[in-house]
């Protein structure tokens, strides 16, 4: 990616994002919020460098955050009414590391509420359109953020993967999207979801821009005791270059789309000319990752989003007599359906006497999951997989089915469970034109050789040849 | 050893009008604020005395999203120390869960506390009587804000919200009041002098959560309980124990049902009232703490702990109880500082003395301020004791001298200026005496005095002696003027 000079400031840089951000923004609803003041911020970068400072390695790049990470410029809404004005005091720690490294933020994308969601339907601001058919959804529940790099409004974006949040938007965008390790990145300051699952990560249209955010955002956080001890760029999990990749039998099946099918055998036909070696297999476990993830997900979410009582901060809904309609109607009103669909399916697998039948059953097969994917690396480097079953589908098609909405999922989910690094490499299209991307998984820790394994997948691939853009301000060189 | 100190008298079987026996039985759960510098997940001040509301509060305890705990590593310290003073295992993985209710002064809409892997196992309280309470486990939790409602609107401080809290379950092996009262005492005890708390009662420092019930004399079965919460001195435990064991009785009696519930307190009544029934309760959904790994301690940490341990109750009173009895040692117990003043002495005859003087003059209401402030030198007090036992100080003296310790004029100076300034070194030398009851006697309004004591009026002795007394302005050892006085009028 381009960043800022003394041949090329950042100004530049930032007023083509900011004009691209205002020009896509009616059709596409990417932005919850343009940070035109980001220009400012340009300034002093220029003045910096005029000065002969090392401003860092994102040097007046611009990018935008998810709307669930905390920033203290603009509200923090996490797309939900709740949040409503809500001004954060805090930033995410994965952003004063962007911020440090000379990055400028122009505006916060749009998600599902509190990123509950495959589509971006979710939103109390309304959906984020697809970047290659206006009519279809951008995926989710980052749809806000694929967008953004997928229309070259920015270099790249941030994320959040809870069960697929990235990969599956990014396949949906033809992008890559990047899930790395669990506890790679500090979640702090990054509204919670699911948080034994939830994972910060990135969009970019290159592998070696994700590598470089990675080795600027990963790392230890003494305010996230979940975070990893520094490992990235620190240490090589096997040997490059990678050459046994397993493919998952179980998932070239009736229920994948034909069309992602089809690309996945692309796929593996290019890998084996390319010299690697495909294996076949299976892996029985993760047809129960989905009711796992299921149970866990809005335990998790219930007790999550029990912060958010009108009390403190954000939404209170007016006209309540007492503490209780209070909280009835500040909840009521300040939550999407989805959002309580998930606080009540939560409350109940965690009321007493429905604990072991669901939390503590789905948290024994998530162990079963984790045991399985360590066998499945022992006979493998690399897990290839579709994304999603589907490609991009059309805007209200699944938003008012959510066990459909659910099962786009069923293919993301089991590397959260599990914890492992997975990344969405643009590979393929449809017949459609609509884009598909491939998962590459690897085993925890890898994320370093797996982005530089999907840079040369893609390279190979029918997308990385063709290397199209639906960019009609004219292209950014 | 292990003797018991104080027979216990304590009965344990009430019998009712109907001449009917209960055998009550009771549970208590108490609350120990840990006076750790910082907040158990946060970096914000834990001490909010005198400070105002919400000024002691971090995004943490706000419950700000995106937030996550850290933990305090020097609570998780004080936790493994108040186990080893409750003869606790120490378990060496523990974990936290979430235990969810919604309350305005509950910010994240749960306590992070430990249900399922807590820090402190299975241990024992010994009370002064011999009495062996079990502890059935002990865990770390945060405190929730503080509520208050006024007429049409209620206010919330959260200065208190994510201050570590130990929460000491006791198995249900209380069977009186004035047991349930030792107990809550005894755990003050052992918390204030292994040092995790400040133990300010008034403040909630400590809190009490009582479960009683009441049961026919060797029935099988348990009554239904009830379960008094909040409570925060020794008596009103005492008091609610009573009360409920006489109301449980008289329901009983009268055919009634016990309903499981909730009971409020009212101190000014003497009586409890329902609150709410358990079956309505909140149903907590716990689940494990996602945000915090477990706590992985080693033997070696825990036994770093045990060192750092201080003296104990039963140190004390394995001490003291022969050099100054049980009874007194229980009083002075209340007072860490003063015992452990007591075991800087080391001389059996000093610590007599110098409990005396304790309790006495120290433990007098009129003083009762003077506890606030630092404690004599040890070697002010020996020198106090040598003086003593020399003659050298009436007791009267030596209490003169010993208030002087506390004043801030006087107290770094050592015990024989402060005594000379007072004057009251008494004059021992029998020459000097001699002389000065000889000027007495010399004088004509003694005359008569004599004359009468000759004629076997002795009471008129005290007379003589105070007026030796006078005439040495004060310094003379009254007994040896006594005896120069006897020999002088030739009895």
């Amino acid at each position: 990616m381009k960043t800022a000079s003394k041949d090329l400031t950042a100004v530049s840089l930032v007023k083509e994002a900011l004009e691209k951000a205002h020009h896509y923004q009616p059709d596409y609803h990417v932005f919850n919020w343009i940070n035109d003041a980001a220009i400012q911020r340009a300034e002093e970068i220029d003045r910096r460098i005029a000065a002969g400072e090392d401003v860092g390695r994102l040097a007046g790049v611009p990018y935008a955050v998810k709307d669930n990470f905390l920033t203290n410029e603009g509200d923090t809404t996490a797309s939900a009414r709740i949040l409503e004005g809500f001004e954060s005091p805090v930033t995410a720690t994965a952003v004063k590391k962007l911020e440090a490294e000379g990055a400028i933020m122009i505006g916060r994308t749009n998600l599902d509420a509190f990123a509950h969601g495959s589509s971006t339907e979710n939103s109390y601001f309304g959906p984020t359109k697809n970047s290659r058919d206006l009519e279809r959804v951008a995926g989710g529940s980052s749809g806000g953020s694929a967008v953004a790099v997928a229309l070259g409004i920015v270099p790249f974006t941030t994320g959040t993967d809870t069960g697929g949040s990235i990969r599956q938007p990014a396949s949906f965008n033809g992008v890559f999207g990047f899930k790395p390790t669990y506890g790679a990145i500090s979640r702090y300051g990054v509204v919670a979801m699911t948080s034994s699952l939830d994972c910060v990560g990135f969009f970019a249209q290159d592998a070696a821009d994700i590598d470089l955010l990675m080795r600027i955002c990963a790392g230890q956080d003494p305010y996230d005791l979940t975070s990893l001890p520094d490992y990235y760029g620190k240490e090589q999990v096997f040997d490059d270059p990678v050459k046994k990749i397993g493919a998952v039998k179980d998932f070239d099946s009736e229920a994948i789309a034909p069309e992602i099918r089809a690309v996945l055998k692309q796929a593996i036909e290019e890998l084996r000319e390319n010299g690697h070696e495909v294996i076949e297999l299976e892996m029985p476990a993760l047809k129960y990752a989905l009711a796992a993830y299921y149970i866990i997900t809005p335990a998790e979410i219930a007790s999550n989003l029990s912060r958010h009582d009108g009390i403190r901060y954000g939404f209170r809904s007016e006209n309540s007599t007492g503490l209780t309609e209070l909280y009835r109607n500040t909840r009521g009103e300040g939550f999407m359906p989805e959002n309580k669909r998930r606080i009540m399916v939560g409350n109940f697998v965690l009321s007493s006497g429905f604990y072991d039948a669901y939390y503590l059953k789905a948290a024994k097969a998530r162990t079963v999951l984790i045991r399985e994917f360590e066998k499945a690396f022992e006979k493998c480097d690399f897990l290839l997989m579709p994304v999603s079953p589907n490609p991009a589908f059309k805007l209200g098609e699944k938003v008012n089915d959510p066990v459909a909405m659910y099962l786009e999922d069923v293919l993301s989910v089991p590397l959260n469970l599990a914890g492992l690094p997975g990344i969405s490499v643009p590979v393929g299209e449809t017949d459609a034109g609509l884009p598909v991307g491939l998962q590459l998984a690897g085993p925890r820790r890898s994320d370093r050789e797996l982005l530089r394994f999907a840079g040369e997948m893609h390279k190979n691939s029918a997308a990385g040849s063709t290397e199209r853009h639906v960019d009609i301000m004219g292209g950014k060189d | 050893m292990g003797q018991p100190s104080i027979v216990s008298q304590i009965s344990e079987i009430v019998n009712s009008e109907s001449g009917k026996s209960y055998l009550p039985t009771i549970g208590i759960e108490c609350h120990v604020q840990l006076s750790t510098k910082t907040k158990l997940f946060s970096e914000v001040d834990n001490d909010a005395r005198g400070k105002a509301p919400n000024s002691c509060v971090s995004p943490v305890d706000y419950g700000l999203p995106g937030m996550l705990p850290r933990l305090n590593k020097k609570a998780v310290n004080y936790a493994m120390r108040a186990g080893l003073a409750l003869n606790s295992e120490i378990n060496l993985e523990s974990r936290f869960d979430r235990k969810h209710y919604f309350y305005p002064d509950l910010p994240k809409g749960y306590q992070i506390t430990q249900l399922f892997h807590p820090i402190i196992g299975a241990g024992s309280v010994e009370l002064p009587d011999g009495t062996k309470i079990r502890i059935e486990h002990a865990h770390l939790e945060e405190d929730a804000g503080k509520s208050t409602h006024e007429s049409d609107y209620s206010l919330i401080d959260l200065n208190r919200a994510g201050t570590p809290l130990v929460e000491i379950v006791s198995m249900p092996d209380i069977h009186s009041a004035a047991h349930a009262r030792d107990y809550t005492k005894e755990l003050w005890r052992l918390m204030t002098y292994a040092g995790v708390t400040f133990g300010d009662l008034y403040n909630g420092n400590m809190r009490f959560d009582v479960n009683i019930s009441v049961a026919e004399e060797g029935s099988a079965e348990l009554g239904t309980k009830t379960e008094v919460k909040n409570l925060n001195s020794f008596r009103s435990v005492e008091r609610v124990v009573e009360y409920e064991i006489q109301r449980q009785i008289k329901l009983l009696e009268g055919g009634e049902a016990i309903r499981q519930e909730t009971r409020g307190w009212n101190d000014a009544t003497g009586e409890t009232t329902g609150q709410r029934t358990k079956e309505g309760a909140a149903d907590y959904r716990y689940m494990p703490e996602p945000d915090l790994p477990p706590i992985r301690l080693s033997t070696e940490v825990v036994e770093a702990e045990r060192m750092k341990l201080p003296k104990m109750p039963a140190w004390y009173r394995d001490q003291f109880n022969r050099v100054i009895g049980a009874e007194n040692v229980e009083i002075l117990l209340d007072y860490r500082p003063l015992m452990e003043k007591l075991a800087e002495l080391g001389d059996e005859a000093a610590v007599k003395k110098v409990a005396n003087l304790f309790a006495s003059v120290l433990l007098a209401e009129e003083n009762a301020s003077l506890l606030n402030d630092e404690l004599p030198t040890r070697e002010q007090l020996l020198k106090l004791v040598e003086m003593l036992g020399n003659n050298q100080l009436s007791s009267t003296g030596a209490k003169e001298v010993f208030l002087k310790f506390f004043d801030p004029e006087m107290h770094y100076k050592d015990t024989e200026t402060i005594a000379k300034e007072l004057g009251v070194v008494q004059e021992n030398d029998l020459n000097a005496l001699e002389a000065i009851v000889g000027s007495v006697l010399a004088k004509p309004e003694t005359k008569k005095a004599q004359d009468d004591y000759r004629a076997g009026q002795e009471k008129v002795l005290g007379f003589l002696v105070g007026q030796v007394m006078k005439e040495s302005r004060g310094k003379a050892n009254p007994s040896s003027v006594q005896e120069i006085l006897k020999k002088k009028l030739g009895s």
